[in-house]
């Protein structure tokens, strides 16, 4: 591990080894502006994080934070501008064919949106034998059939002969989403990332389909990303969180101390804004309210320097000069904020 | 979608018949069998009057293309001399200045027109199928080379590019349809391009991608099964294309004149003075098979628009209960 690397076990003695890091990510789109002026989104600058076996780290954000950008990455349905991705400790090389196909056997993707990330003309056991025989786990039709059932059994879509040639119009919402998660465990991956996997979903499943991810990863000892805006949902399902704002990593660490004492003036602004019945007066007013100022910038030309000052209370000059680096707060709790220091604790290049 | 996931959904009656043996029976054994599919074909053949007409003037003269040729004893090119008699019982429509049966010609003749037709729509789709989805798939370079050529062959007209090929190759059927397949298909393709670019963003084909899937399968397995009511419409709309093409390049004597169509029928007829002899039952017949068949064909592509878009298809409905309530 590196020595700006933020993950430290919060049980002690069961460090492991990570299975998936990404170092210094970077994502540029290029897009074609008014009269054909070449713009470019910078949607993620200099994003690091770690992946451990059996372990999940929720990324938050609001929308446009780019946490999208950043699980497509480290599934490598885009490739980074910049960085490294290392996999089993090998980095990862950047070419398609055998190689990639070999490396998403090992890294699956859990869609947002179920409604759309299954084909409407195929039916569910079309979506499960394909990965199956694509990555070699069938070799007969009999054995997906065979393997496919397993699957819907371990989602719990149950009686699961019902479920195996229904298409997808003909499953609600929650099923949708069990068979798109069916679909990511027929490869036996080793990561599993889940882009807002229950954003789409009705308020009452929520938890269901949360609790099923869960029991996956303590029975499959899977490594987790588990991207959410809502900072209630990653302290509930994952031990570290990562705050994201506007592309830049701003806070991190164990989930419970990152929310509950967060540091960032953006990660307290978030906090502050989730309804919480502890934190109201008599009056039903909010006790503890932040103002909120501002929207999330342009990403194609945002703010210098730290891209929170613009609508931080703290902001000082420096803020609009150049992005603070990394400094850690103790107990694998960090934070990129001039308020607590520039980085001197550790040295690490913005 | 409230419904709680945990809940089984009711059971349709397809996937009940299947659950029990399921498991231990050949596993390759779909729910939708070759019955229900027959059945499913029967409810859109008379789902709409349109699609109904259509498909029964098609399915006319497909009849006669498979089995007439069995009931006609007479060479259709026997030359007699019981020139241009009118329609009797022994010549149902009469005969023409060679003295040959219009009749045996007539039903000799829809079989290689149809056919014909019918080998030049599939040609035009094949390729407008994978020119469009390969281009709008892939992107690129490539995107920019398959459009250049589609653009270009877009522009040349094709008929009288059809009449110049006509006159350089072996005049055969076979000819005529190479030649209209190559100047018809940059439509179909055109559209399927359009298509196909708003599909490849579309996340379930994001998920293939990510799962591992090849580029040629992703295109004709994911892609492609959601366009079918589009090639289906433009195969229809090429055949009828191609069905007008042929006859007219045979009519203005491009194809092969030996050969027994409605395009050589009307070509023989014309320049034999037919129209100024007054002998209509030797040029009307295969005039009023073409443009039959040709909204037949028309007529099916309608029904499957509507088939295809459900706003039409409430639009029928409302139209149907306004119907009911004034009467």
């Amino acid at each position: 591990m590196t020595s700006g690397a933020p993950h430290v076990s919060p049980q002690p003695g069961a460090v492991a080894t990570p299975i998936l890091e990404a170092d210094h990510l970077q994502k540029r789109f290029p897009v074609q502006g008014s009269f054909g002026r070449q713009l470019t989104v910078r949607a993620v600058e200099d994003a690091s994080l770690a992946l451990y076996p059996g372990r999940a780290l929720a990324l938050v954000g609001e929308s446009g934070s780019g946490k999208t950008t950043i699980a497509r990455m480290l599934a490598r349905v885009y490739d980074p501008t910049a960085g490294t991705l290392r996999f089993q400790g090998k980095p990862v090389q950047f070419a398609g064919g055998a190689a990639l196909r070999d490396y998403r056997r090992h890294v699956q993707l859990i869609f947002q949106d179920p409604f759309a990330s299954l084909n409407p003309v195929h039916d569910v056991r079309y979506h499960l034998a394909r990965l199956l025989r694509v990555h070699g786990h069938a070799k007969t039709s009999a054995q997906a059939t065979q393997q496919a059932l397993a699957l819907l059994q371990r989602v719990s879509l149950t009686p699961a002969e019902q479920f195996l040639y229904k298409y997808p119009h003909q499953l609600s919402g929650g099923q949708r989403q069990r068979v798109a998660i069916a679909r990511a465990l027929a490869v036996h991956p080793q990561v599993l990332l889940a882009d807002e996997p229950v954003s789409m979903l009705d308020v009452s499943i929520h938890l269901d389909i949360l609790n099923l991810l869960r029991q996956l990863k303590n029975e499959d000892h899977l490594a987790f990303l588990f991207i959410t805006h809502d900072i209630a949902t990653a302290r509930y399902f994952a031990e570290e969180t990562n705050v994201l704002y506007a592309g830049q990593m701003v806070e991190g660490g164990p989930s419970d101390e990152v929310i509950q004492h967060p540091k960032h003036p953006y990660t307290q602004l978030l906090i502050a804004a989730a309804p919480d019945p502890a934190r109201l007066n008599a009056e039903g007013k909010r006790v503890d309210a932040l103002p909120a100022r501002g929207e999330i910038p342009s990403l194609v030309n945002p703010p210098t320097g730290c891209r929170f000052h613009p609508r931080c209370p703290h902001a000082m000059p420096v803020c609009r000069e150049r992005f603070p680096a990394r400094t850690d707060l103790g107990n694998g709790h960090w934070t990129h904020c001039f308020l607590y220091g520039d980085g001197t604790t550790t040295t690490q290049p913005s | 979608m409230s419904q709680s996931p945990l809940l089984p959904t009711p059971v349709l009656e397809s996937v009940e018949g299947e659950q029990t043996p399921l498991l231990q029976a050949p596993i390759t054994s779909r729910p939708i069998s070759s019955l229900a599919l027959v059945h499913n074909a029967w409810r859109f053949v008379t789902s709409n009057g349109k699609v109904a007409t259509g498909s029964a003037i098609i399915g006319f003269f497909v009849l006669v293309a498979i089995v007439g040729p069995l009931f006609v004893h007479q060479n259709p090119n026997l030359f007699t001399n019981q020139i241009l008699l009118q329609p009797s019982a022994a010549h149902p429509l009469g005969t023409n200045q060679g003295g040959q049966d219009v009749f045996s010609q007539l039903v000799i003749g829809t079989r290689s027109s149809l056919f014909w037709a019918f080998v030049a729509g599939v040609l035009v789709m094949i390729i407008s199928v994978t020119v469009g989805l390969v281009s709008g798939y892939l992107g690129g370079i490539t995107d920019d080379v398959f459009s250049l050529i589609t653009n270009v062959f877009l522009v040349i007209p094709s008929f009288p590019l059809a009449i110049v090929a006509a006159q350089y190759f072996s005049r055969s059927e076979f000819t005529v349809a190479l030649i209209v397949a190559l100047t018809n298909w940059p439509w179909g393709a055109r559209v399927l391009r359009a298509q196909t670019l708003s599909m490849r963003n579309r996340e379930f084909i994001t998920a293939a991608r990510s799962s591992g899937e090849r580029t040629w399968r992703i295109i004709f397995f994911e892609i492609f099964p959601n366009q079918l009511s589009i090639v289906a419409a433009s195969f229809i709309t090429t055949t009828i294309q191609v069905l007008l093409q042929v006859a007219g390049l045979e009519f203005l004597g491009f194809g092969d004149p030996t050969a027994v169509s409605w395009g050589t029928m009307l070509y023989n007829a014309y320049n034999n003075s037919a129209l100024l002899l007054g002998a209509w039952w030797w040029f009307a017949p295969p005039g009023i098979c073409i443009a039959l068949l040709g909204s037949g064909m028309a007529l099916l592509n309608f029904g499957i628009d509507e088939y295809a878009d459900p706003r039409l298809r409430l639009k029928r409905k409302r139209a149907a209960r306004q119907k009911a309530v004034a009467a």
